[in-house]
């Protein structure tokens, strides 16, 4: 059951972004890209991960997605026909990189079936622990780095 | 586990491969090149959940948290850059902007 949600979810997520890449009109795309993220946030939720699954939600779709919309709207980006569309001449270059590059993917993950050990399971509690216990110096880092995001954006949005 | 970790990469594999195709044939066009990164950024992301899945440890998913605010903050700095450059020269046209000193 859970593994054929995963197959159909993962099928959507892979459509939606194949039209997005594909699409002329940005903010068409934007809102593919929100329904392939929101079917990975399923899918997040399905291998585990509520937490992620949750933030992806409201992070990904919610603040960066609603972002580019907001640049897309106020510098009036959405008109499709200014818009340049890369002819097939960039798409099958392009195309052939990205197949090599699966290929080997595929390759190299298909090739050895090492016997993974089986998981245990853990909930919300130990995630909050591993993530201000061992990892509060990357916390720390992460909001420093959000702090100097912010002082970047003022300054680079200035008149 | 629900399913094996190697359909997780396939379909990791797929999302990022889709991510640097949207990079490289629209390399002309600023927003769609920053969206080409949100999707790479978001196949590694699944890589990690995958991976925290099939170990059990939550270090995975702290990892994945970590990227998520990463591409928070690269975001905010990118599209501040779009609208400063859009504020110059009135495009996001990526060959609008080949000169070093304008």
């Amino acid at each position: 059951m859970e593994a054929t949600i995963f197959y159909m979810l993962a099928a959507v997520a892979v459509i939606a972004t194949a039209f997005a890449i594909t699409e002329k009109h940005a903010v068409h795309a934007i809102v593919y890209l929100v329904t392939s993220f929101f079917s990975l946030a399923v899918i997040f939720y399905l291998l585990g991960a509520p937490l992620v699954a949750v933030f992806e939600v409201i992070i990904y779709a919610g603040a960066i997605m609603v972002l580019f919309l907001f640049v897309i709207m106020m510098l009036d980006l959405g008109h499709p026909e200014k818009a340049k569309r890369p002819g097939r001449l960039e798409w099958l270059p392009a195309a052939v990189l990205g197949a090599v590059i699966l290929g080997s993917i595929l390759v190299l993950v298909t090739a050895h079936h090492p016997a993974l050990p089986a998981g245990v399971s853990f909930g919300i509690r130990d995630f909050s622990l591993l993530l201000f216990g061992n990892y509060g110096i990357a916390v720390e880092v992460i909001s420093m780095q959000l702090l100097f995001a912010l002082v970047g954006a003022l300054y680079l949005g200035r008149r | 586990m629900i399913v094996p970790l190697i359909h997780v990469l396939i379909l990791a594999g797929i999302l990022f491969i889709m991510g640097l195709l949207c990079v490289l044939v629209w390399r002309s066009n600023l927003i769609m090149i920053l969206i080409g990164i949100e999707i790479m950024l978001n196949a590694a992301m699944l890589v990690f959940v995958g991976g925290a899945g099939q170990w059990g440890g939550a270090d995975g998913q702290v990892f994945a948290l970590i990227i998520m605010a990463l591409t928070s903050a690269e975001v905010s700095l990118a599209l501040a850059l779009v609208v400063y450059l859009h504020r110059r020269r009135k495009t996001v046209n990526t060959d609008e902007f080949s000169d070093l000193k304008g």
